[in-house]
């Protein structure tokens, strides 16, 4: 306090300041030299990662959602046969070593319809979320950015989303737009946005008035520039966390509309309409079934965990 | 002799405030009619010569913070007029605007909200240049933001850091850095060093005083720490729920405080020697509050002094003493005896004549 209600100019100040500097001097980092040495990773991705990496079910998790991904990128290269050549002669087969997950009710091999099937599935699940990202930030942002009636308007359509029963809101739409692989992406992404929509207002609301962006404004910084700079980057791990939670709700949805033959188009295949197709036979050849159903199970766990793993990593709370 | 006027040019005035008003509606009853306000600032007005230190103090909640904002317009004050190099600043819109917000900027008290997290310690002082334009290459930005974090004392192998990486007293440099890197005329300082350790605040202020020499800059200098206050301004304005109670030089206000409340405030500084608690006269009772503020003078309710004439009306700001202006009945020559009776000495008067009676 000596320093700063007495006269600064009187040596006893001057030389109290001059230890005071020299002090801060020495205890500041002066460069690096002799190279960067092992630094503690402190960005915010790196810290991330390191927490994620502990997560040992998270990590499998996300071996396993690369694998899937793999598998639908090079469907062509690892399918034994063609999944649409039918084989009249050699229909219902169990498994055997040339179909090694036997073969369905037109003599197809099941293996190949289940690899290409993975394809449908995920980019039902990715694509889908991406629609449901976009619009889902941007209706959030503005709800939360410029509030007051834009913000009632849009959060009264959310209710609307929201409120609806899922299943059926899909199956009006695909009623009315047909079936096919695009509508279904256009639907669950339009079905699916609200979720996003309101954790991003949410989010929004909290950061909209932290003073980096009364600073910003202070600058004479745009609307756009915030959102863009500042409100996005901050927004990105809620945005992560729910499309990766999104994608598991979109294939099952996906699977869904497909056994009720709603999804795509025979004969490409896919996991909910295989399954469909294997209801008739499910007490002879009960693996027809239960093969395209573990398909599902192990995409939608795959992705959940990793959702949940990707939370607890990217969640500012749960840091030390 | 300490910073009195160094660079100060005292005929060339930087920013003008004049009438400042600012309230609060409060939204009560179903139309969603504001019937009741919050009076934040009541006709505020003051200078800021160029080059000058400007401290304006008081308690928290006294409309210090809403001062600042208001002349920032980061929120719009509800009257009153900011002058700002000779341009009405209250008036201004659109690019015209952004244009003179260049000429004003902001340091923050919480070094910790005031950085975005996600940007590295570059871009945050390179934004208030990337929304100008000023430098049209990026090696002249690049060239400029090295330049202002060499001027503040941060090291250049902090460029491309996050601000999580940094304490306080680092994390407010960069904060000076972003609002100086386009040198403006004025910058209001809004309790800058009241997050950070004493140690810390020292640095800061004399980095604060550095800069004001190296650049020229005027500041508006927030806070409610005297000591601070004594040590960095030149002019001082003491205000009291929203209102303006006494303004003037530092030397004078420190050594001829006149105000009842300015001395209350000064008369509770901390010192090293003669320290007895009960020697000083602590004010009774609380802030009152600004959505029913008292009649009359705001401070009656509080002031030892307090006369009749205090309850009824509210006292002009008037020269006391040259250079020295001060909103208070005490110092109004025109006053007839009976307003000059003291409030306290009534009431005893009244107890005396009720007991004498019994």
């Amino acid at each position: 306090m000596a320093l700063l209600t007495s006269d600064k100019h009187s040596p006893k100040v001057q030389k109290v300041e001059d230890v005071a500097r020299r002090a801060s001097e020495a205890q500041m980092p002066t460069g690096e030299p002799g190279g960067p040495a092992k630094r503690r990773a402190s960005s915010y991705w790196a810290v991330s990662w390191n927490i994620f990496k502990k997560n040992k079910l998270g990590m499998f998790c996300l071996v396993v959602v690369l694998l899937l991904a793999l598998v639908a990128i090079f469907a062509p290269l690892l399918a034994p046969y063609d999944p649409d050549a039918q084989e009249l002669t050699n229909m219902l087969q169990p498994p055997s070593a040339a179909h090694l997950f036997g073969t369905d009710e037109y003599g197809r091999d099941i293996l190949s319809r289940v690899i290409y099937g993975c394809r449908v599935s995920l980019s039902v699940g990715v694509v889908s979320q991406a629609i449901a990202l976009v619009i889902g930030f941007l209706a959030g942002v503005c709800a939360g950015y410029f509030g007051g009636k834009v913000d009632a308007v849009i959060s009264f359509v959310i209710q609307v989303f929201s409120s609806f029963p899922f299943l059926l809101f899909a199956i009006v739409v695909m009623y009315a737009l047909g079936q096919g692989l695009v509508n279904l992406y256009v639907v669950l992404g339009l079905l699916g946005w609200a979720s996003t929509a309101r954790l991003i207002r949410g989010d929004v609301m909290r950061l909209k008035g932290s003073e980096y962006i009364q600073s910003c404004i202070l600058s004479g910084g745009k609307s756009w520039r915030i959102i863009m700079r500042h409100l996005l980057p901050n927004c990105v791990s809620t945005l992560i966390v729910t499309t990766t939670l999104g994608i598991p709700s979109a294939i099952m949805s996906e699977a869904s509309l497909s056994f009720l033959g709603l999804g795509v188009m025979p004969p490409m295949s896919s996991w909910g309409q295989m399954i469909d197709a294997a209801q008739p036979y499910i007490q002879s050849s009960t693996y027809y079934s239960v093969i395209p159903g573990i398909a599902i199970i192990v995409t939608v766990m795959a992705f959940n965990l990793l959702g949940d793993a990707l939370r607890d990593a990217l969640d500012p709370k749960m840091r030390s | 002799m300490s910073s009195v006027g160094r660079n100060a040019d005292m005929t060339d005035v930087v920013l003008k405030v004049e009438h400042l008003t600012k309230r609060y509606p409060v939204k009560k009853g179903v139309f969603g009619k504001a019937s009741a306000y919050v009076h934040a600032l009541e006709d505020v007005s003051f200078e800021v010569h160029r080059g000058e230190t400007f401290a304006i103090v008081g308690e928290s909640g006294c409309g210090k913070s809403t001062t600042g904002k208001c002349v920032l317009r980061l929120t719009e004050p509800t009257a009153g007029t900011v002058t700002l190099d000779g341009e009405d600043f209250t008036a201004l819109s659109g690019e015209d605007l952004t244009r003179a917000r260049q000429k004003m900027k902001l340091i923050f008290q919480d070094p910790y909200s005031s950085l975005n997290p996600r940007m590295t310690v570059a871009d945050i002082i390179a934004e208030p240049i990337d929304i100008a334009g000023t430098y049209k290459t990026r090696a002249e930005r690049d060239a400029r933001v090295e330049k202002i974090m060499q001027a503040v004392g941060l090291d250049l192998a902090f460029k491309y850091r996050y601000p999580h990486e940094f304490s306080g007293g680092q994390r407010q440099r960069i904060g000076i850095a972003r609002a100086i890197v386009l040198k403006p005329e004025v910058v209001v300082c809004d309790e800058p060093v009241s997050a950070l350790d004493v140690s810390v605040q020292a640095k800061v202020i004399n980095l604060l005083e550095e800069l004001q020499e190296q650049f020229g800059l005027s500041y508006v200098f927030i806070s409610h720490d005297l000591s601070v206050v004594k040590h960095i301004s030149d002019t001082v304005m003491v205000m009291y729920l929203g209102h303006t109670m006494e303004l003037a030089s530092k030397t004078e206000l420190f050594d001829n405080p006149l105000h009842p409340y300015t001395r209350a405030l000064l008369d509770v500084i901390p010192r090293i020697r003669h320290e007895r608690i009960q020697d000083k006269k602590v004010l009774e009772g609380d802030v009152p509050s600004p959505t029913n503020p008292p009649q009359g003078c705001v401070f009656n309710t509080r002031c030892p002094r307090c006369m009749r004439v205090c309850g009824e009306r509210a006292p002009e700001m008037h020269e006391v003493v040259p250079g020295h202006r001060c909103a208070c009945h005490l110092y109004d020559e025109s006053l007839s005896e009976r307003d000059r009776e003291p409030v306290m000495a009534r009431a005893l008067a009244e107890a005396e004549a009720a007991l004498a009676g019994a």
